[in-house]
């Protein structure tokens, strides 16, 4: 095993880390940046549980090497609300339509949902279906999901049917 | 999508109950926040793992774990053999780790602390087990022949002891009373709950020998029970054990017993004197933890011209795999379809649990119901075609009512099964589309379920211990769990309406055995109902206290006081008020002061089922309609929905945006298990422990859901509510199976209802006609 230096911007601060070449970007979000709403869900790339953005785009990070990222741009579910918590109109809109029941795969469904609508900012109903096939939750039904990406990409500000 | 019928009674206008408020814990999950096992570390934590059995059947002849215990950063080493023995599960029939011999591929047959995860894979990987394999047996109705290979040769027999058998009537008389009779088999497969979090706990002693295990289990206070009798065997005997409770990352029942991974890491973190995690990989998770079990359900059902069910009759055999764990005691629930789903007056249920060498059952959403369910409701449509009606209308014939006492002894209080029925046949436009035969098809499945607890141990109880601060802050401590359902939620909304406050001011605390009082476990869809009533009892006694306090300081009569919007106030001359918070101050700031907190202890008034299997086992009972709409390609067999309903009579929904959660998912894993969910095993191998292979539904595959509130206000509920957690599932595949035969009148009788099966006739189960 060899220790890799790399340098990246994690949630938009400039950081640096020595890490073993073998160790994947899940294992140091989680370990070495103590970043632990991406999960390990299977650790192969079928639930979509560790999803997080590089360089804007959705990676499954149980399966990217660490070392990959130097001099990329990481962003993670920790880094979407603003530093006095001002949540991103996707957590508000997750939130208040019971898009989350047991959480697990919430944030990796958020941050897919993300980069779903920074490609495409009003998909219909069957391109979110389409677009984030690749993140399971076992609880939801995936209906309020939808409707949840859905009111986000409509307001890209909160609407607070919620009292 | 969401369609409300009202109950007629209407009532008074509720502040926060029936509101579509979000999940309390919602802001911590989409920022990453919540604690999940595998988020959890504590200072100087060791990593477990466990080594499994490399056969299906074998005598272990010798372990060697002198090299793993030789690698650098070991720090435990654990066997069957320098442990003491406890065994787990409903029969005690489950070493935690395995000695002279393994049942199943799934067995712990030793166990690794070590300063790292690899270094435990790789310790475990140098532990050298010598076997010597043993003839195996898979197939359940083999094992129970004779000269059968004995999974426990101290039993005699692969046949458990549990001679599950309920006789209601006189089923032979019924069935000579019968016009017409179908006899049909159906066979269920092994699916899995597919948890995104996996298993995992970690376990942590005090120096004096007190110990806590963080866990994301269905069951704290039953948990410590069990931990305590691991403790006992450890020499322990009069420490304590403190179950906490992690972010649950899914569970549906797979976390309503313990496991052996759970002593193994208690073990492990005795030995070397550290706390331990242990945490599940995914393929770990598919082929060690139990599943939902194999059915095969042989049932008759017959009716007369008239169209009046005259008898049921029901013979099982349940796979049990290798050990006994709840899924033993499904047929304790099965009954509950076989013998009061409809009216029908003569019912026999006879099942028999089997072992063999396969992976082991325990309970699943639905708890045997979605099996007993799918094989009742098929033949129903089977059995009303023979007849000469409309499936629907035979069903709304032979309906549940309310007042009603079934055969079974079951008091049905509210009972919306007529309205369901209505309901899904306007959705479907069911007179518009049945019966074409071109590819195209509807399809309806009845269920009943436990709404009001059930009586499965001597207590049904949840405690509540509430208290207010200076400032008419609520802390409710609930015995319940929160496992995604939102019991959470649906608890502050109790209080809140009876205590007169805003959502914003409860916290509601539950996950640790030290601080919150009893509570059975999240299971049989009890929750909203007892852990609510529980909730709810509290809460009025906190009322009570609080304006017997305002009395005197606004010196007014109690009864003449209530609580809206945080503000005392009499009723009678509503001029006359004070601040929640300062009649809290003034109870606190003064000689001999007082605080509000209050307790009740719910338990529902049910009955224990008796030696036959007889008695109102829960307070109340939910009941509900699926309907799909399906197109099935002639040439591939592929089976499409293109429309799902679910009307379900819930009582009262407390959040209908919580209670759609429930409607929609339940019916994710219920189509799931219709269309393609199968846990396959060769020789007890499982060959599809992943994502990949083994198939849950995706976005892409999710058909819309239109979910039908329907509210009778039932008389025990809270609020009138029924509990609701797995009904949404329970009549999903019989609904999608009368769909595909409306479609293309082929009859499937096993599930999932792969494409192969409707092409051709690789079914597996057989015809026998009716007459």
């Amino acid at each position: 095993m060899i220790a890799v230096k790399i340098s990246f911007l994690l949630n938009g601060d400039p950081v640096t880390a020595e890490v073993p070449d073998q160790v994947t970007l899940l294992e140091m979000l989680r370990e070495h940046f103590e970043l632990r709403g991406a999960k390990e869900g299977c650790g192969y790339g079928e639930c979509g549980s560790c999803t997080v953005l590089v360089e804007q785009e959705a990676v499954n990070a149980c399966l990217m090497l660490a070392a990959f990222v130097n001099g990329k741009s990481v962003q993670t579910v920790e880094g979407l609300a603003g530093k006095q918590c001002r949540l991103d109109p996707l957590q508000e809109a997750f939130v208040e339509h019971g898009a989350v029941q047991c959480g697990f795969c919430t944030p990796g469904m958020i941050m897919s949902a993300k980069a779903l609508l920074a490609e495409n900012p009003r998909p219909s109903r069957d391109q979110i279906r389409r677009g984030m096939a690749g993140n399971l939750c076992r609880c939801t039904g995936y209906a309020k999901i939808v409707e949840a990406v859905a009111a986000a990409s409509k307001r890209g500000c909160s609407c607070g049917e919620s009292s | 999508m969401a369609k409300v019928l009202e109950p007629e009674s209407g009532g008074v206008a509720l502040q926060a109950v029936g509101k579509r408020l979000p999940k309390l814990d919602a802001l911590d999950k989409v920022q990453g926040k919540a604690v999940y096992i595998h988020d959890l570390k504590m200072p100087r934590m060791l990593y477990g793992k466990i080594l499994w059995s490399r056969h299906a059947h074998a005598r272990i002849l010798n372990i060697d774990t002198s090299r793993a215990e030789k690698l650098p950063g070991v720090r435990a080493v654990i066997t069957g053999y320098n442990t003491p023995e406890i065994k787990v599960g409903f029969l005690k029939d489950n070493p935690v780790l395995k000695k002279d011999k393994v049942r199943q591929y799934r067995d712990e047959v030793a166990a690794v602390a070590a300063e790292s995860l690899e270094i435990a894979e790789e310790a475990v990987r140098l532990i050298e087990v010598e076997y010597e394999p043993l003839p195996a047996v898979f197939d359940p109705v083999e094992a129970m022949r004779e000269g059968a290979p004995l999974i426990h040769e101290e039993k005699g027999s692969n046949i458990l002891k549990l001679p599950w058998k309920l006789i209601c009537g006189d089923p032979d008389e019924g069935r000579r009373q019968a016009d017409f009779v179908v006899e049909e088999t159906f066979l269920l497969p092994w699916v899995t709950h597919c948890c995104l979090g996996t298993s995992g706990c970690l376990a942590e002693f005090q120096p004096g020998g007190n110990l806590t295990v963080y866990s994301p289990t269905q069951i704290r206070y039953l948990a410590q029970r069990d931990f305590l009798e691991a403790m006992a065997a450890l020499g322990l005997k009069d420490k304590r054990v403190r179950v906490v409770s992690t972010a649950i990352g899914g569970a549906f029942g797979s976390k309503l017993d313990t496991y052996p991974f759970e002593f193994i890491t208690i073990l492990l973190a005795y030995y070397a004197g550290r706390p331990v995690k242990l945490v599940f990989s995914r393929e770990e998770e598919f082929f060690a933890t139990p599943a939902r079990q194999k059915v095969e359900a042989k049932i008759a059902q017959g009716c007369t011209r008239e169209g009046r069910l005259t008898f049921r009759d029901v013979e099982m055999v349940l796979d049990n795999g290798a050990y006994t764990s709840w899924g033993a005691t499904t047929p304790s629930v099965m009954m509950m379809p076989i013998s009061s789903l409809y009216k029908v007056p003569n019912v026999r249920y006879t099942a028999r649990c089997v072992y063999t060498n396969n992976i082991y059952a325990t309970a699943m959403r639905g708890y045997g119901n979605p099996q007993a369910t799918f094989a009742i409701e098929s033949q129903i449509d089977a059995l009303a075609e023979q007849a000469g009606f409309d499936p629907l209308e035979f069903r709304m014939l032979n309906a549940n009512t309310a007042g009603e006492v079934t055969p079974q002894g079951f008091k049905v209080g509210s009972c919306g099964m007529k309205e369901c029925l209505e309901a899904v046949r306007e959705s479907l436009n069911w007179n518009e589309k049945r019966g074409k035969r071109n590819g195209r098809g509807v399809g309806v499945g009845s269920l009943i379920h436990v709404g009001g607890g059930a009586r499965i141990y001597k207590s049904d109880a949840c405690g509540t211990i509430i208290k207010l601060d200076d400032f008419a802050k609520v802390t409710v401590m609930s015995g319940a769990t929160d496992m995604g359902q939102g019991s959470d939620t649906v608890i502050a909304q109790i209080v809140a309406e009876e205590l007169g406050v805003c959502i914003g001011d409860i916290k509601v605390i539950m996950g640790n055995t030290d601080l919150e009082t009893w509570d059975v476990g999240a299971h049989a869809s009890r929750t909203t109902f007892v852990a609510g009533n529980s909730a709810l009892y509290a809460a009025r006694s906190a009322k009570e206290q609080i304006l017997a306090l305002a009395a005197s300081l606004l010196n007014e009569p109690q009864e003449d006081l209530a609580i809206k919007n945080s503000v005392v106030y009499s009723r009678r001359n509503p001029a006359v008020s004070m601040q929640l918070e300062r009649v809290l101050r003034a109870a606190h700031f003064k000689t001999g002061g007082t605080q509000i907190v209050a307790s009740h202890f719910y338990d529902p008034p049910t009955q224990m089922l008796d030696k036959e299997m007889k008695g109102n086992f829960s307070a109340a009972y939910t009941y509900g309609v699926h309907g799909a709409e399906v197109e099935v390609d002639r040439e591939t067999g592929r089976v499409e929905i293109l429309k799902y309903v679910i009307a379900m009579d819930v009582g009262k929904a407390i959040n209908p945006m919580l209670l759609e959660g429930q409607l929609e998912g339940g019916a994710a894993m219920g189509i799931g298990y219709s269309l393609m969910e199968n846990l396959q095993t060769e020789k007890g191998k499982v060959l599809n422990p992943n994502f990949l292979d083994y198939k849950m539904l995706t976005f892409a595959d999710m058909p819309e859901i239109t979910s039908i509130i329907v509210e009778t206000g039932e008389r025990f509920g809270p609020f009138g509510a029924k509990g609701i957690g797995e009904p949404p599932l329970v009549g999903s595949a019989p609904a999608i199976a009368n769909a595909v035969y409306d479609a293309t009148g082929k009859r499937v009788r096993s599930l999932p209802l792969t494409p192969e099966k409707l092409l051709f006739d690789a079914d597996g189960s057989e015809e026998r006609g009716g007459e």
